[in-house]
């Protein structure tokens, strides 16, 4: 029993952190496509490298969300009732990406087209503070109460002490972190898909990135450490955390490597080893917690004590062992389909 | 304003209405676009592929706002029905979970092979993606409705020692008869939608002597579906639903038809307006022993009215309910004939040029969407006061922590969102229709 609700938390905790792989290249061009592209031809180069890809993505949410939903229900419950109007601000703005992407093609007019450029960035931009806002309130800890349940004002004093806000200093330093790094891995997956001038100023941009995110990531591991020591107190005690915050760091070495090889794709698969690194990293140093209290440590909802009953969770792992490769397969499938160097079709034809 | 249960059954329903208003075109149009290009692959006419190219243009329209407004339907169980989610997530995370892994991904990846790949893949393998985007999308449709049946008959699951419902039975929950039904009744209406919206776009083009080759293929394809899914609509898959509701929920039936006694012979109405205060119905015309035929395939059967149920086990909005039943079921009727009456014409020879026949199934479009709409309506609220049938009541499914005005404020959000959206898309639709089907060779000059 307790092995199985320990398999559902690793397995919502590596979807999740697909998602943040596959949907974070996605989010990184949207940030990055009004500096790096700047004719019409360019722009529709970049939607020519995520339009086939950016939906299937953002399944990997949905079909995370449902694991944690059959797995962990009272998680879910709670998170998302919790953090109301942050998760309405995270689905408003993925709406936007999702039209500006589909509708941009649609009209060959300057105007209609900068619009939804304009909104492609605006939402690729939120999305990820807004998503590593809620893995800091994830470390930080809400206010759960006896019942499981918290309810959290958008922001306080943004100090990181009750009354906490869903924006606090932490969690804000966490979206800003998350920023940097999904734009920075935008960045490499672009030098990798993309030629001519678009490249050129993906590369460039890249290589300022990723010196910020390794910046900003001992900046977070610091103020982590400051909002909960747990996490690292926890790590010299779990080896997949030793394994994983090695991953991220192989990952990282192959980024920079990569990029100064211009081995786009080499630096790119870093990028991409980094952050499933970095988050199941934070997976193992916090399990079995899922939602920390901030008001009292045994109110924590945890791996444990929220778990659905075994043999719902032994069904669903039926299933899912049967679904999983198929949906790597499908990634494989649309990489293959789509593999080279992306470029605009023609009018009418594509993105 | 603060009743926070309002608010949070009034965003639900607003965004699942507005929701729906697409998938049903998406799994509707699948199907007819896979009958199309099938039909190209047989007879080697590009007539066909020239059809299925427009269509296919409207479907990718069609899907994205159906994608992006289906996010918020996945969310809404956490964030305004907590406690329901708490309670039943163990068992109906089952089948929304695998509709992510098993249809959403077939779907997001086939979706751009059939938008964008017609040259890529050639005809064999293009038709392959519009038959895996059919499949992908009914796989979809049938999770769903899953979800949506355990929540009118509960099977397949025991209550844990926590409270919460747990999963006892995967199979006896996936194949829920109340599911079967229902799923073949939704996903008749969907081709109903999709068959309209064909008819009225070939019937637009002939009134205005535009595309005449590919107007007329639009119109018979459109009038023969619309024909045979109407049939499929009403029998046998309403008839089906129909007894299940008298097995089932007696009570909703009750409530359906405004039946306040009980008794043998029971009628149905066509007209009539519930009087709840009074407990009876006003003005109404009525055809005795039809109501007990349709629930229990006897004329004399004895149907049980509202007076013998408690009133707390009464759905609470019985004037819409009944309301929606019956405009659900007239508005089917008039399919059946409308459609009955085109085919006639069809096959008579003279349907594209009655042009009276091609004003009505012009205008005829808005209706099929107005009849899937009321039908979920009577699903739904018959269902009510029960989130799930018999084991939670709505009031008890909603987020506690989610204050009235701040699920208002959100629903103000989605109001302003979706009016957007909505004018959006008529004018992307509107365009491609006023643009008219292009031929593979020359989509550029059609869409400058």
């Amino acid at each position: 029993m307790i092995e199985l609700s320990a398999l559902w938390f690793w397995i919502v905790s590596v979807m999740v952190a697909i998602y943040v792989v596959m949907d974070g290249f996605d989010f990184g061009a949207g940030v990055l496509h009004l500096f790096v592209a700047k004719t019409n031809a360019e722009r529709r180069q970049v939607l020519a490298a995520i339009g086939p890809l950016w939906d299937g993505n953002e399944v990997w949410l949905l079909a995370s969300g449902g694991a944690l939903f059959l797995s962990f229900p009272k998680v879910l419950a709670s998170g998302f009732s919790g953090f109301y109007l942050a998760m309405w601000l995270v689905v408003w703005s993925l709406m936007l990406r999702g039209i500006s992407i589909e509708f941009r093609s649609h009209v060959q007019d300057l105007l209609w087209r900068s619009f939804w450029d304009a909104a492609f960035a605006a939402a690729s931009i939120a999305l990820p503070i807004l998503l590593g806002a809620a893995l800091g309130n994830v470390l930080r800890g809400v206010p759960l109460d006896a019942n499981g349940y918290f309810e959290m004002p958008l922001f306080t004093s943004f100090r990181t002490t009750n009354p906490v806000g869903i924006l606090d200093w932490y969690t804000v330093l966490v979206g800003v972190f998350a920023l940097v790094a999904i734009t920075a891995h935008g960045a490499l997956f672009l030098a990798w898909k993309s030629e001519g001038p678009v490249q050129d100023r993906s590369a460039a941009l890249a290589a300022k990135l990723w010196t910020a995110v390794a910046v900003l990531w001992v900046i977070v591991g610091i103020g982590t450490d400051a909002v909960n020591p747990q996490v690292w107190l926890a790590l010299p005690h779990r080896p997949l955390g030793w394994l994983f915050t090695m991953m991220a760091l192989g990952g990282l070495a192959f980024v920079f490597y990569g990029h100064a090889q211009k081995r786009y794709l080499l630096a790119f698969l870093g990028s991409g080893t980094f952050l499933l690194g970095l988050l199941a990293a934070t997976a193992a140093c916090v399990y079995p917690v899922m939602l920390r209290s901030s008001l009292d440590r045994a109110l924590d909802l945890t791996a444990l004590n929220s778990s659905a009953a075994p043999h719902g969770l032994a069904t669903g792992l039926k299933w899912w062992i049967l679904g999983f490769p198929v949906a790597i397969g499908y990634i494989v499938l649309l990489f293959r389909i789509h593999r080279g160097k992306a470029s605009a079709a023609g009018e009418g034809e594509g993105y | 304003m603060g009743d926070p249960l309002f608010w949070h059954r009034l965003q639900f329903a607003f965004t699942i209405i507005f929701h729906y208003l697409f998938p049903q075109l998406t799994m509707g149009l699948a199907l007819l676009i896979v009958w199309l290009k099938w039909r190209g692959l047989k007879t080697g006419e590009p007539k066909y592929d020239d059809a299925a190219r427009f269509w296919i243009r409207v479907f990718g329209i069609n899907f994205a706002v159906g994608v992006v407004t289906g996010i918020p339907m996945e969310f809404q169980f956490g964030t305004n029905w907590a406690r329901f989610s708490q309670f039943a997530g163990g068992v109906i995370g089952q089948t929304l979970g695998m509709e992510g892994l098993f249809a959403f991904f077939l779907e997001s990846s086939c979706l751009g092979l059939l938008i964008w790949g017609e040259k890529k893949l050639g005809p064999r393998r293009h038709f392959y993606a519009a038959l895996a985007l059919w499949f992908g999308s009914w796989l979809s449709g049938y999770f769903i409705t899953a979800t949506n049946a355990f929540m009118q008959h509960p099977v397949g699951y025991t209550v844990g020692s926590n409270g919460a419902l747990q999963l006892a039975n995967f199979w006896a929950f996936v194949l829920n008869p109340w599911a079967l039904a229902q799923y073949l009744h939704v996903m008749s209406a969907a081709v109903v939608t999709a068959a309209f919206v064909m008819a009225a776009v070939g019937a637009y083009w002939a009134l205005k002597g535009l595309h005449g080759e590919q107007a007329r293929i639009n119109l018979r394809t459109g009038v023969v579906a619309g024909l045979v899914f109407s049939v499929l609509v009403a029998f046998p898959t309403g008839d089906q639903q129909g007894k299940q509701v008298a097995k089932y929920q007696p009570v909703a039936l009750a409530a359906m038809e405004g039946r306040f006694e009980s008794g043998p012979f029971a009628e149905i109405n066509l007209i009539g307006q519930p009087n709840v205060s009074e407990r009876k119905l006003d003005n109404p015309i009525r055809i005795p022993g039809v109501l007990s035929f349709i629930a229990y395939g006897s004329f004399s059967k004895d149907v049980k009215g509202l007076n013998d149920f408690p009133r707390d086990q009464w759905p609470t909005a019985i004037v819409l309910l009944y309301y929606a039943f019956h405009i659900m079921v007239g508005l089917g009727t008039l399919f059946i004939a409308l459609m009955g009456l085109s085919t006639l014409m069809l096959w008579k020879g003279r349907l594209f040029t009655t042009r009276s026949l091609l004003w009505i199934l012009m205008l005829a479009f808005p209706f099929p969407y107005i009849a899937t709409t009321t039908g979920w309506m009577t699903a739904e609220l018959g269902r009510q006061p029960w989130i799930i049938y018999g084991l939670m009541r709505t009031a008890e499914g909603s987020s506690a922590t989610v204050h009235g005005g701040t699920a208002a404020f959100t629903l103000i959000g989605f109001t302003g969102l979706y009016f957007v959206l909505g004018l959006l898309f008529v004018f992307l639709v509107g365009r491609e229709i006023a643009h008219g089907p292009a031929p593979l060779h020359n989509q550029e000059v059609a869409h400058d």
